[in-house]
């Protein structure tokens, strides 16, 4: 009956080593395909499991190393082909799979819907059907629970604004439409419209940024600190974690050994990652190579390059300041206990924008002012945190990216040359498409907006 | 002493816009009809503006017409002026609207209905419905005469336990000083109808004589009029204006020192008033720093000298009255004919009625227009249209037809109506249909026209006439996609006159129209076709190819709403046996009882966990035996 394919992380978020992405539906098998880098899902044996990487087809980074169970209908829990993708239980990894899949086309499945559609195909015996419906009455309801506690306050306040906007913007092209000679009322131009496009867009953007950085609130700052051998790299990693007793210390994966030290500094959760052997690797671009490493270190949200102040700046260290030239870092001078020997003038050129802290980790000193800059970098602007933690839920940024999409159309429509009445379409449909987020797709709420925004009738 | 009158397939009590299109359509279906009205010299009578059609009603016009209505051709046959509306905006939006010649339009009305072979009119007020068993049988005048048939319309407009309030004096009456209906009301009552109480208003009417129209601006009609009747072949060309002055401060002062006695205000006037049709003092109040408002000075025929002051709906006292008018540039010497009143009447709550607007609990009653909660002649005459032929379908054992929402604004109309109900007179606009880019005035025979033909509501010749049309589009549409436009000196030079961006490949003439620059005429003039093509046919073309992309969106998201719209609900189906259901979700339903799931879903209180719900009930086929 449903043709569409649906996905959803199908384990409890945040509490396991292992998190399943799951897909349901006609395209199951083909979606993961266009993702997955190892056997060829479209010809392997049902009821499989498969070792391989996951691949940003756009990027072409890896995102994860995964198993991927496939299972083709009817002998599966939906009778639909259902794909399993096993992976790494951190919920940046678990998310990002999510948002992939359902750029390739799958949608987010309704709360139940899996244990719908098992039903629905008939796998489910009847006498089970008032147990599916309490489950899909229950998973809404506790999903529109979470769904308005998140949206308690701000985020809320800020989507009424920016559709608020917009059917100011809708109401008055309807009004242009429904009643053409009124003269008090001027004609939407292009111009008015496409200015009012950019800035909701503008806002949507910078929203989709926080939600970012609220996920990293909740998931930790990857940080890889890089740097020469015995600059002190290790002692600022253990540093870090006796300051700041970590929160969560070694969590193996299953398929490959990452090491991860959570740690708290000020409020902004640090998470210490190892992904290619940083930290224990003295020279990462003599291991992997400089384009590799650049691939590397872009995954790291924050990056603490260590120097020496024992040594002038050699090779290596002018390399490694190429490599972070474009990503968020703090540079260290370790080792203020000996004698200064770096050229300060040379760093700070170097180092642009980059904050830049003298430190001696041995002597415990100019931890302070390292974990200041770590916070200030974060909490920039007037982002307070608990502004962060609101965008959090993959329904929600997948919202504000078809908002974005939607207004990129209506501004190309302006762009084309189309009618008014038809770059509208667009507006109403980013309208409609923000009210999800909030719950409220009333379409006679553009109606009541025509009648209070203008003075109309005979 | 009730005596028998007669017997009949079909009676439509009232002959208001929706009675004369319900009856006609009955009698397109074959249905042998009796049509009952107060006063047969006001047929179709147009109590309120002299106007026909505008945004999203203009497009209803047309599309009873495809579907045998008579409000185009007759309006076609007695305008004043046509003009087309918002032409500097998409197709979608185009909308024509006409001025009418009020006692013309009642005169052709009657005669286009006095012709028809199966169709009896008769001058009748009905007191009481044949009710029994849950069936309706006929109904029963004040005269005492009973008329049986199978199938029953009301269509009573405005007319039920009406009120005329002007000022603080008020009085039974229906529109225009005509006798209400006030047994009828309370039958409907007796018969377990949910009523409710609704308000609408009209402005005073002036003598011609006494406008100084140097002080307003001319609206005059288009230069090329256009017709709303697939059928209409010549358009009237010498056509009458309308005029435009304006209130201003000193007519402001005027409404606020005596808002006191405006019915409105004083609190006479108890029914709920459209919004988009708000009394001049409404409009002061809530717009109060707004310096002036319109108002359109609308000629109400060709030989007569009464005019229509639009914007001016009022129901402050006949003095009031006067001193506005006089305060308004080129009103100042006027001359009331008639004043304005509001009009408070009893309206049928629609979610009483199923999508073919049938009563849900009496079989074989159906209601239509104004009755049910709308406003507009458009509105009317739509929903008689539907009821005529969904009456006669029911007393003839014929195909009943609903029409969805991509298919028609009239199904937009009637689903609103049915599923969500109203809380005030409903209009029509543009903004009530998602699909509006699908719903033009161009392409009314292209949606329609199949249906049409199907239930014999148009005629043999007519459907050939359309076959050829579409058969001309489809032919020309692969010409242009064959033919190859090449790079020329010639052809750079016309692209530079309509200022497009120079061609550098060869091109097929298809591709080069979906440009915003391109005009069909203009591809017509690189590669001719064999022979002229109407002009109909070459709208549709540059429409098609233009908004192509649009066209598409909307044909997908229709092809979703149709999913839903498929799953048909049992009629016996038993909410309270459902427990997944949310209460108020349960008692929405159990009042709709939609047909699908489709409308299940646009029942406000009605949220998707309850929709799933539903769906999983119904999927598995074994109701109420959970």
């Amino acid at each position: 009956m449903e043709l569409d394919t649906i996905a959803a992380i199908s384990t409890p978020l945040g509490e396991g080593a292992i998190a399943i992405v799951r897909l349901s539906g006609d395209q199951a098998i083909s979606i993961a395909n266009k993702i997955f880098n190892g056997a060829d899902l479209t010809t392997v044996d049902s009821h499989t499991i498969n070792y391989g990487k996951i691949i940003d087809p756009d990027t072409e980074q890896m995102v994860e190393e995964v198993m991927v169970s496939i299972m083709r209908g009817p002998r599966t829990f939906t009778r639909e082909d259902v794909i399993e993708i096993n992976c790494h239980g951190g919920l940046a990894s678990v998310n990002r799979l999510l948002e992939l899949v359902l750029q390739l086309g799958a949608r987010l499945a309704e709360p139940g819907e899996f244990t719908k559609r098992a039903f629905l195909n008939g796998r489910i015996d009847l006498s089970q059907a008032e147990a599916v419906m309490d489950l899909i009455r229950a998973k809404t309801d506790k999903a529109m629970g979470v769904a308005l506690k998140q949206l308690d306050g701000k985020l809320s306040k800020f989507i009424h604004r920016l559709r608020a906007n917009l059917i100011e913007s809708v109401a008055h092209v309807e009004v242009n439409i429904d009643y053409p000679e009124y003269d008090d009322v001027e004609e939407m131009t292009q111009g008015i419209m496409l200015e009012k496009i950019e800035e909701v867009s503008q806002e949507i953007a910078r929203l989709l940024a926080m939600a970012k950085q609220g996920k990293i609130l909740r998931e930790g700052i990857s940080t890889a600190i890089i740097g020469r051998p015995n600059v002190g790299k290790s002692s600022l990693m253990n540093a870090l974690v006796h300051e700041n007793k970590a929160i969560v210390t070694d969590v193996p994966g299953t398929t490959r050994d990452v090491i991860e030290e959570y740690v708290n500094v000020r409020g902004v959760p640090l998470r210490l990652v190892d992904t290619a052997g940083i930290r224990d690797t003295d020279d990462i671009v003599e291991k992997i190579g400089v384009e590799r490493s650049r691939q590397v270190l872009k995954e790291a949200d924050l990056i603490l390059l260590v120097l020496n102040n024992n040594e002038p700046l050699s090779e290596q260290d002018l390399q490694l300041f190429d490599l972070v030239k474009d990503l968020e870092c703090i540079v260290l001078i370790n080792k203020t206990d000996l004698p200064n020997k770096v050229d300060k003038e040379q760093v700070e050129s170097l180092a642009k924008d980059f904050p830049i802290i003298t430190t001696s980790l041995i002597e415990e000193e100019g931890l302070d002012q390292l974990e200041e800059a770590i916070a200030k970098t974060f909490f920039t602007g007037n982002i307070e945190s608990d502004d962060l933690s609101y965008v959090s839920n993959v329904r929600h940024i997948q919202l504000l990216k078809q908002s974005l999409h939607s207004l990129a159309d209506a501004r190309g429509a302006i762009e084309a040359g189309m009618p008014m009445d038809l770059v509208q379409i667009d507006v109403t449909r980013t309208w409609q498409l923000l009210g999800e987020i909030i719950g409220d797709t009333v379409q006679d709420s553009l109606i009541d907006q025509l009648f209070s925004q203008f003075c109309l009738g005979k | 002493m009730v005596y028998d009158a007669g017997h009949f397939d079909v009676i439509v009590i009232g002959a208001g816009h929706a009675g004369v299109e319900a009856a006609n359509a009955a009698v397109k279906r074959g249905a042998k009809t009796l049509m009952l009205t107060l006063n047969l010299d006001m047929v179709a009578f147009m109590p309120c503006n002299p106007s026909i059609g505008g945004p999203a009603k203009g497009v209803v016009v047309r599309e009873m017409d495809v579907l045998g209505g008579l409000m185009g051709k007759v309006i076609d046959k007695t305008n004043i002026q046509m003009r087309m509306l918002n032409t500097g905006k998409g197709p979608a939006v185009r909308a024509l609207r006409a001025q009418a010649d009020k006692p013309l339009y009642i005169q052709e009305m009657k005669y286009q209905l006095e012709k028809l072979e199966k169709l009896t009119m008769r001058q009748a007020m009905v007191e009481q419905l044949i009710v029994e068993d849950g069936v309706c049988k006929g109904v029963i005048t004040e005269t005492k005469a009973a008329y049986y048939a199978k199938s029953v319309v009301i269509t009573t407009g405005t007319f039920m336990r009406g009120r005329v309030i002007i000022g603080d004096m008020s009085y039974e009456s229906g529109p225009n000083n005509q006798r209400p209906s006030v047994k009828l009301s309370e039958h409907l009552e007796e018969l377990g109808f949910q009523l409710v109480r609704f308000k609408t208003g009209t402005p005073p009417r002036v003598n011609s004589r006494t406008i100084d129209y140097d002080k307003t601006e001319i609206q005059p009609g288009d230069e090329v009029p256009s017709s709303f009747s697939y059928e209409t072949k010549t358009t009237i060309t010498d056509q009458i204006p309308c005029w435009l002055t304006y209130t201003n401060e000193k007519t402001h002062q005027i409404i606020n020192d005596n808002l006191g006695l405006s019915a409105m205000y004083s609190g006479m006037i108890k029914g709920t008033g459209p919004r988009y049709c708000p009394s001049i003092e409404d409009k002061i109040v809530r717009f109060h720093d707004k310096p002036r408002h319109q108002i359109f000075l609308e000629p109400e025929g060709r030989d007569t000298e009464e005019v229509y002051v639009q914007g001016l709906s009022t129901s402050l006292p006949e003095f009031v009255q006067h001193e506005i008018l006089r305060s308004i540039p080129g009103l100042e010497k006027t001359e009331i004919m008639r004043p304005g009143y509001a009009i408070e009447y009893d309206a049928v709550v629609p979610t009483q009625l199923w999508p073919t607007l049938e009563v849900k609990n009496i079989s074989g009653l159906f209601t239509a227009g104004q009755i049910n909660g709308t406003s507009g002649y458009e509105e009317a005459g739509a929903q008689g249209l539907m009821a005529g032929i969904n009456a006669a379908a029911k007393a003839l054992e014929k195909d009943t037809l609903i029409l969805d929402r991509s298919q028609a604004y009239i199904g937009v109309l009637i689903d609103d109506l049915v599923t969500k109900g109203t809380n005030e007179p409903y209009r029509l606009l543009t903004s009530r249909a998602e699909y509006r880019l699908l719903l033009r005035h161009d392409n009314a025979d292209i949606r329609l026209s199949d249906i049409a033909y199907q239930l014999e509501l148009i005629s043999e010749e007519r459907y050939k006439n359309y076959q050829a049309k579409m058969m001309m589009i489809a032919e020309e549409k692969k010409r242009l996609a064959k033919a190859t436009i090449k790079p020329s000196e010639d052809l750079e030079n016309l692209m530079a006159e309509i200022g497009g961006t120079t061609l550098r490949e060869p091109t097929k003439a298809a591709e080069l129209l979906k440009r915003p620059e391109v005009s069909y005429a203009f591809i017509e003039k690189i590669v001719p076709a064999e022979r002229d093509l109407p002009y109909d046919v070459k709208e549709q073309i540059e429409i098609q190819y233009k908004y192509q992309g649009y066209i598409e969106k909307s044909n997908q998201q229709v092809d979703r709403m149709k999913k839903m719209e498929n799953k048909v609900i049992p009629d016996n189906i038993d909410y309270d046996a459902i427990s997944g259901l949310a209460t108020e979700a349960k008692q929405k339903l159990k009042t709709v009882r939609p047909l699908s799931v489709g409308q299940a879903s646009r029942i406000s209180g009605v949220n998707p966990a309850d929709v799933s719900i539903l769906l999983v009930y119904i999927e598995q086929g074994s109701i109420a035996k959970i």
